[in-house]
């Protein structure tokens, strides 16, 4: 029996220096193949361009394979240490999702596996118990607290509606030929189904929780000699509490995550294109792109119409105590005068505010997001399958994904709501 | 007189006379043990079998080579295909049966059976050697040696019937209870609770106004419950629906303070989807009337169950309140309505044989494992049965699970959530429905009947002759069809200028068995069920196919055993709640344990790792 194979990301979270993202089980080699566009020799460290489903560059990589049995699992295994940038890695884990056989890691199941295949002993194994501590209730509620415990709440109350559409449709299936349930589905229940799935998009839509730990990921861009490393570090290094700046050791980005009037932000300089030469250039281009690609939020030095993303882009005139102010740009500033920097950090932060989850306001972790999102689609599917025995699945499936969510739930909560809405019963 | 037999069973209902054959079938020699011969295939409660979920577990007991099914078809005086409009994945066969001709087509198989014996006694204790049955000890001192015993008492296990304020011992109208049974069963450490279901009144047919009701007659196109069965045996009758309305649901009101169930006699707890009519009018107070059907309990018997009304309502209220209803005006009661409180045990004490983990040699079934209805009983029986044969003959366990059957469904659900409320298979209950289908159920299990060898010759050569008419159903439909050639026979299939196998056309609803004989004629000489059993296999192959990977989830975590006797207190980090509930159910396996609630995968994760340091 062929078990899924499994990823995670197995170092801390990002941003940091490297993330290590691990792949387990029999699809390893393939999975790592279609990413890297090759397979390295085993326990090689090789570097490799790290490219999405779409053939898009996302990372320039170190790679490894560990064939099983020999490796940490038992399995094949395959590593792939990326620059830890928190778009690259969530890129990545996404082109990891999409594969066939391939799912994330329940908590503690390459440790199981691991076991299972006789690769650690059990003082090893025992560590399961540190990881099932951090599992426990209150520590499952805090996670679920963000923003006061509505996700718990809401999501609870998505589960108590939709047991309830799951009860009208089973109530259909399971107890037609009484007189109390008809033939068909009552009128408006396709649309109570759409009415919970925009609400599921909805909050799909809104500013991940993650921000809040990462950070705002602010790239300041612009053409050579604009000024984006001074502005970064006036920003990093005057008005802010800087807990650490790392260059990348290939990408030529610098990330300083930093906080400025308590907002989390992480500025991105992407200096690299300064020194571009000719050779480099397409490198530098393509780097370039996929930094901008991945910022929340750009801060453009260069000329207005330059601007590679107008929609997230604020434009900002550096060197003002040096040229004449442009009347284009949205906000005048010198690093060396320190003039207009008050209204930039107030305009950041303005910002900022409208990408973070606002306080009290429901907020999703990447775990949360997976589970909604599957939901949402099963929901999608109830209402588009004619057959009502598929539309049934579709919502078993929807009630699965919300029931991780909350730790509970299961085929006697539909039952509840069936019996609790219906007289039906002989 | 004292006797010995491979195994006995207590009991003679549903779950007892299967458990007997299956266990004889497997070459067991077996005692039937009954207080009454006479009583053995009783239908105690509505003269009907089958329905939604329930007629499932018939085809799957029949397809084991049951008895259920064919002395359903020999008894059954109205067929009728529940939500024959939907797919076939959901469609349950149901019967209304003579109860008479259902009690002689059992009493039949049972006697033509080889190595089955029936002995009419009172099951007064289990003997034990040590943590061991060695028999069974009857009323009057006699002893039947056994190597296995199975416990098929239904609610007889310390039975009480109330009528009104009034109540007695006893498991059925004008039968005894199993009263010292219980008390050992109790001092053995098995852990009873109290359950409770009820009946309506029976109804003089000849006092009913028929004409002034509304028709539901039996289906007309010949199906039967089992396919050994050659064709309808029963002339058919019709069933009536009448209603209750607010005059009825007034007299009931009026009496409230008379119903035991009201007054706080009962402690057991009853069905959410069996209520008495006074907790349907007390519960959904909103519903001016609920929908009851007068079913005929025989042909040539003028009895008729108002099915929708149970009651423990004395018998002057019930009376009055079955006379308000439309075709009822001057209806008679033949006997009245009772509710039944009875022990049952706890049955995640079993393993997913049935049998008690702590008493070698003890399985039990039916309604003394906290289910209701025939087929559950049945279902159970045959699942006991065939096990008690296997592990007296020193063979391989039969296990079912939940990928394959309904069975599977219940002995799991059963084994490891226990019931709080007397358990009714239902459709919704089964992950994987859309494989599971009435239709279908000798294709999921006769193979593993056969293998386990408890099918008669008649039966394998039946399978034997379906598995070529299949194979040759099968070859028809690889046949390459272009578009053009079903949209000939009628089908709105899209044209995409490729031929595709008809089996892969199937996947497209228009595409009916009607029409796909037109495009093969030669479709038109094989049995009718069993090409449309085909065509609901390729209807549904894409969607099956998406469950394929839940299942070998669950297959992959099935295949790692976990000892039975794990300390869970023991186990580092997990929760109380999570020790409870895995103590109570005693998983067998990894995958069992993470099916009960409220198990995370890291707690699953933590107790495997401990298993292997035990096992170390």
């Amino acid at each position: 029996m062929t078990a899924d194979t499994i990823y995670a990301l197995s170092s801390g979270s990002p941003p940091a220096a490297i993330a290590v993202v691990r792949i387990s089980g029999s699809r390893a080699d393939a999975a790592l193949e279609a990413l890297a566009g090759k397979l390295p020799q085993p326990r090689v460290a090789t570097l490799a361009a790290v490219r999405g489903p779409d053939g898009e560059r996302l990372d320039t990589a170190l790679v490894l394979r560990f064939p099983g049995p020999a490796s940490a699992t038992g399995e094949d295994v395959a590593e792939l240490h990326l620059h830890g940038g928190r778009a690259v890695v969530s890129a990545v884990l996404a082109a990891l999702a999409a594969r066939e056989g391939v799912r994330e890691a329940a908590p503690g199941e390459f440790t199981r596996r691991a076991f299972e295949n006789g690769r650690i002993d059990l003082a090893e194994a025992e560590g399961l118990a540190d990881l099932l501590e951090a599992e426990t209730e209150s520590q499952r509620r805090a996670a679920l607290s963000l923003a006061g415990g509505s996700l718990s709440r809401i999501v609870g109350e998505w589960q108590r509606r939709l047991n309830g559409l799951a009860a009208q449709l089973e109530a259909v299936i399971d107890f037609s030929d009484e007189g109390e349930v008809g033939e068909a589905l009552p009128p408006g229940w396709r649309e109570s189904v759409e009415a919970l799935r925009r609400e599921l998009a909805d909050l799909l839509a809104r500013p991940p929780v993650e921000r809040l730990r990462t950070g705002v990921r602010v790239v300041i861009a612009g053409p050579p000699n604009a000024g984006k490393s001074s502005l970064l570090n006036w920003l990093a290094g005057r008005q802010a509490a800087i807990t650490s700046a790392i260059a990348g050791t290939t990408r030529d980005l610098v990330e300083a995550p930093t906080a400025i009037g308590g907002t989390p932000f992480l500025l991105v300089d992407t200096a690299g294109l300064r020194d571009a030469t000719d050779e480099v250039e397409g490198i530098g281009v393509a780097r370039a792109r996929e930094s901008l690609a991945a910022a929340d939020l750009v801060l453009w030095l260069g000329p207005p119409a330059d601007c590679p993303a107008p929609d997230r882009a604020l434009i900002v005139q550096s060197k003002i105590d040096v040229d004449r102010p442009h009347a284009a740009a949205e906000v005048h500033v010198s690093s060396e005068t320190g003039e207009g920097m008050d209204r930039l950090v107030a305009t950041l932060i303005e910002r900022a505010r409208r990408l973070l989850p606002a306080d009290g306001e429901v907020a999703a972790n990447a775990r949360h997001r997976e589970a909604v999102r599957e939901a949402a689609d099963a929901l999608q599917q109830a209402v588009e399958l004619g057959d009502l025995i598929l539309a049934a699945e579709a919502l078993r499936v929807g009630r699965g994904a919300l029931d991780r969510v909350t730790g509970h739930g299961g085929v006697e909560d539909m039952l509840d709501a069936l019996f609790g809405r219906f007289c039906v019963g002989k | 007189m004292n006797r010995s037999f491979d195994i006995v069973v207590v009991g003679g209902g549903h779950a007892g006379c299967e458990a007997a054959s299956a266990a004889a079938r497997m070459g067991a020699s077996v005692g039937l043990l009954s207080f009454d011969r006479a009583q053995i295939g009783a239908m105690s409660c509505n003269p009907a079998i089958g329905g939604l979920g329930k007629g499932h577990l018939v085809r799957e007991v029949d397809a084991l080579d049951g008895l259920i099914a064919k002395a359903a078809d020999h008894a059954a005086i109205h067929y009728r295909m529940l939500n024959a409009s939907k797919g076939a994945a959901v469609r349950g066969p149901r019967v209304q049966a003579d109860r008479r001709r259902y009690r002689a087509a059992i009493h039949r198989l049972l006697d033509a059976q080889p190595g089955l014996e029936i002995v009419e006694g009172e099951a007064a204790a289990l003997l034990l050697d040590g943590s061991r049955v060695s028999g069974v000890e009857l009323a009057g001192g006699d002893r039947v040696a056994a190597a296995a015993v199975v416990l098929a008492t239904g609610t007889f296990l310390g039975g009480k019937l109330h009528f009104g304020m009034s109540s007695r011992a006893g498991g059925r109208s004008g039968e005894r209870a199993a009263t010292a049974l219980a008390g050992q069963l109790r001092a053995l450490g098995l852990p009873l609770a109290r359950l409770k279901t009820g009946t309506p009144p029976r109804l003089d047919g000849r006092t009913i106004d028929w004409a002034a009701l509304d028709r539901q007659e039996s289906d007309s196109d010949g199906w039967t419950m089992s396919p050994v069965t050659a064709a309808r045996e029963a002339p058919q009758l019709f069933c009536a629906i009448t209603r209750t309305n607010p005059d009825t649901h007034a007299v009931i009101r009026a009496n409230l303070h008379r119903s035991p169930l009201s007054a706080g006699e009962i402690s057991g707890s009853g069905p959410r989807y069996c209520p008495s009519i006074e907790d349907k009018v007390h519960r959904f107070a909103d519903r001016d009337g609920h929908q009851v059907f007068l079913e005929p309990e025989g042909l040539d018997d003028a009895t008729v169950y108002p099915n929708g009304v149970s009651t423990s309502l004395p018998e002057d209220v019930q009376l009055a309140m079955v006379r308000t209803m439309p075709g009822l005006e001057r209806v008679e009661i033949l006997q009245p309505g009772y509710a039944v409180e009875y022990d049952h045990v706890d049955p995640r004490i079993l393993d997913g044989t049935l049998a008690a983990r702590d008493v070698q040699g003890l399985y039990l079934a039916g309604q003394i494992n906290g289910t209701t209805g025939y087929e559950e009983a049945a279902a159970q029986g045959l699942v006991a049965g065939l096990n008690a044969a296997a592990w007296v003959g020193g063979k391989a366990p039969l296990l079912f699970d939940r990928s394959e059957s309904y069975i599977g469904v219940m002995v799991d659900d059963l084994t490891l959530q226990g019931v709080t409320e007397p358990y009714r298979m239902l459709t919704s209950r089964a992950e994987f429905r859309l494989r599971l289908r009435a239709d279908n159920a000798e294709a999921r299990l006769t193979p593993k009947a056969l293998t386990a060898g408890c099918l008669t010759r008649e039966r394998r050569g039946h399978w034997a002759r379906r598995e070529g008419l299949r194979t040759q159903i099968e070859t028809l439909l690889a046949r390459p069809a272009r578009a053009d050639a079903l949209r000939a026979a009628g089908a709105d299939v899209r044209d995409e200028g490729v031929a595709r196998s008809l089996a892969d056309w199937l996947r497209h609803p228009e595409l009916t068995p009607a029409r796909l004989i037109q495009v093969v004629p030669e479709l038109g000489a094989m049995p009718a069920p069993l090409l449309d059993e085909a065509v609901e296999d390729h209807r549904y192959a894409p969607y099956v196919q998406r469950q394929q990977g839940e299942v070998a989830r669950l297959r992959s975590d099935e295949a790692v055993r976990l000892p039975q006797h794990l300390d869970y207190a023991t186990v580092p980090g997990l929760s109380n709640e999570m020790v409870e509930r895995l103590s109570q159910a005693r998983p067998e396996t990894l995958g069992a344990a993470a099916r009960i609630r409220g198990i995370t995968p890291a707690a699953l994760a933590a107790i495997l790792v401990h298993a292997r340091r035990k096992a170390a």
